[in-house]
């Protein structure tokens, strides 16, 4: 009996160290798939306005992802409820990646829309999905606003928490 | 320690210390094949072979490729396809591989299908058999993305965007994945590494499991037939080869698999000389640009029937967005197959065209997969839409109605 009892003991023993182990080892591998704290860090674009003409669509680049900054004209319909005022235009500014999968939507500029070519889905100028499987507008990333020509991409503003708290109230955004 | 007597032969020094005869008489002479089988039974070893050619070439392409996103594009189209001596043949071979791999695994799986090879104390054959589809997918998958062309990155930037899908931990999943906010130097080290080692690993492991799967249920014949193997295999070894219902793997079965090899590879390496175009799409040889979708995104063919499934539900439903219900129709389809031998009611183990609803499921499927496989490659715009929502339905309806058509069936064919 007495070897027994030893025996396990040492089966025990062997498992809270085994268990422990398993446990250090994933936690370590897991986070060694985590973005770098380079990839993190890097996030800021500052963006002048002051060359963009209406109905022209325009790219930024921020944290790798394609952002659209398009300037409203005055025959443009949806103006206030999802842009952003910068100096004295509106302006849509949107992360350019269809919410279904990713794909980057092309503007069609006659009609004032984004057709995405890859499943089809179409948003409207302030990137509301209109047609298609996108589940939902095109997302908006952190902003803020520096003077009536500058904005900085990444860097959470005021007009940013004001607009992310109006859409999250009014759910008839379309 | 046992006494060893001096060896009278290299062979016999090994058989003593390895026992290689009895090695090679359990695994080869006396391991045995029905005899009522056809080509399509030669398309396991088939797959052996073509898994041997891209692991070699693989090998000699690993020497050459860099897995970095500023160096791999030009690593791979330019160093290995014009500099390093056959590096051409190399890269062909192993892409016209890779193609080709997945039509000889569709002919096998759905050999399997018609046979009914995956019924009666052969689930773990075809179990088996279907984690190895999953751990070619993903390694045709990692693949892809290697050679960091356009399709390589936005077939990498769409598949790691579905896993954003699973409810509550997607976004920061695809970010986990990617090891980035988009598809960048990370992800690609991380692919090359899973293409390189951990997967292939996977595969050999699963390859190993699969063909052990096949010793006690052993391979299915034409018929479906069940026969008693120690007596026929007693026939066989009395000298009675002409009425026994069986053979030996080797000399008699492997003999006509190297047969239907040698014909295999001479069409295989007259595609990879002279039409690899296929293997080989022309929007791969523009670098990768994450700013920059191109204007049409399609998988590669093997995968265009579940992409199609993927897409097919291009609207909301019941207040349930399009893109939850193509994510649903995609996890349906992927798993599905895999639980097939249970879905399968009836007990009859026959080839299709002797089961009296079976054989209209089969050719439906097969219908289905193939429409699916065509419209996954086009645009989906307009009629295009609804002929891929239809047959996405289609492909749902046809594994949920499974269990109540072969149940019908086991009815009509009073449980033989």
């Amino acid at each position: 009996m007495i070897n027994e009892s030893r025996r396990g003991f040492m089966g025990k023993a062997f498992g809270a160290v085994a268990a422990v182990g398993a446990v250090g080892s994933l936690v370590a591998m897991k986070k060694s798939w985590d973005p770098l704290p380079s990839v993190m860090a890097a996030g800021f674009t500052t963006v002048d306005l002051s060359n963009f003409t209406a109905n022209k669509l325009e790219i930024a680049k921020w944290q790798g992802k394609p952002i659209f900054i398009l300037k409203f004209g005055a025959d443009m319909p949806e103006v206030e409820k999802r842009s952003v005022k910068v100096g004295a235009h509106y302006y849509s500014v949107m992360i350019g990646l269809c919410t279904h999968l990713g794909c980057i939507p092309a503007y069609k500029d006659s009609e004032h829309t984004f057709k995405c070519a890859c499943h089809g889905g179409e948003f409207n100028a302030a990137g509301v999905h209109t047609f298609g499987p996108p589940p939902r507008p095109l997302d908006i990333p952190p902003f803020s606003i520096k003077d009536e020509n500058t904005i900085v991409l990444g860097e959470v503003g005021p007009e940013y928490t004001e607009l992310i708290a109006r859409l999250s109230t009014d759910t008839n955004i379309a | 320690m046992a006494e060893f007597e001096k060896a009278n032969s290299v062979g016999e020094w090994f058989d003593q210390r390895l026992n290689t005869s009895g090695f090679w008489r359990v695994m080869m002479t006396e391991y045995w094949i029905p005899k009522n089988i056809n080509f399509l039974w030669a398309m396991g070893a088939l797959l052996a072979m073509l898994f041997t050619l891209l692991l070699v070439t693989g090998i000699f392409l690993l020497m050459y490729y860099k897995p970095d996103v500023n160096m791999a594009f030009d690593s791979v189209n330019y160093t290995i396809m014009q500099e390093v001596a056959y590096g051409w043949l190399f890269r062909n071979v192993h892409g016209v591989g890779a193609s080709v791999v997945f039509l000889v695994i569709y002919i096998h799986m759905f050999t399997a299908i018609y046979y009914g090879s995956y019924k009666k104390g052969r689930e773990m054959i075809w179990l088996s058999g279907m984690l190895l589809f999953v751990t070619f997918s993903a390694e045709g998958f990692s693949g892809y993305m290697l050679p960091w062309g356009q399709m390589s990155y936005w077939a990498a930037y769409v598949i790691t965007e579905i896993f954003g899908g699973i409810p509550f931990i997607g976004d920061e999943l695809v970010i986990w994945i990617r090891g980035n906010f988009y598809v960048a130097d990370a992800t690609l080290t991380r692919f090359f590494m899973l293409h390189v080692l951990l997967i292939p690993m996977a595969i050999l492991g699963a390859i190993v499991f699969h063909f052990y799967t096949l010793r006690f249920p052993h391979v299915n014949n034409e018929e479906g037939e069940f026969f008693d193997y120690k007596e026929e295999s007693e026939k066989y070894l009395a000298g009675k080869k002409a009425e026994s219902k069986v053979i030996a793997f080797w000399p008699d079965f492997l003999s006509k698999d190297f047969m239907v090899i040698s014909i295999f590879m001479i069409f295989f390496f007259y595609l990879v000389f002279y039409h690899n175009a296929f293997a080989m799409d022309p929007v791969n040889f523009d670098k990768a640009d994450g700013m920059k979708t191109p204007a049409h995104i399609y998988p590669e063919w093997y995968f265009l029937w579940s992409y199609e499934v993927l897409r097919g539900f291009f609207f909301d439903i019941a207040g349930i967005s399009g893109k939850s219900l193509g994510l649903m129709a995609f996890g349906f389809a992927q798993g599905i197959f895999m639980v097939l031998p249970w879905l399968d009611r009836s007990p009859m183990v026959k080839p299709a065209n002797q089961r009296p609803i079976f054989k209209y499921w089969f050719w439906l499927l097969m219908a289905d997969l193939f429409v699916l496989t065509i419209f996954g490659k086009l645009p989906p715009t307009g009629a295009n839409a609804w002929v891929g929502f239809f047959s996405s339905i289609t492909f749902l309806g046809l594994f949920i109605a499974l269990p109540f058509l072969t149940k019908i069936e086991a009815k009509m064919v009073g449980g033989k």
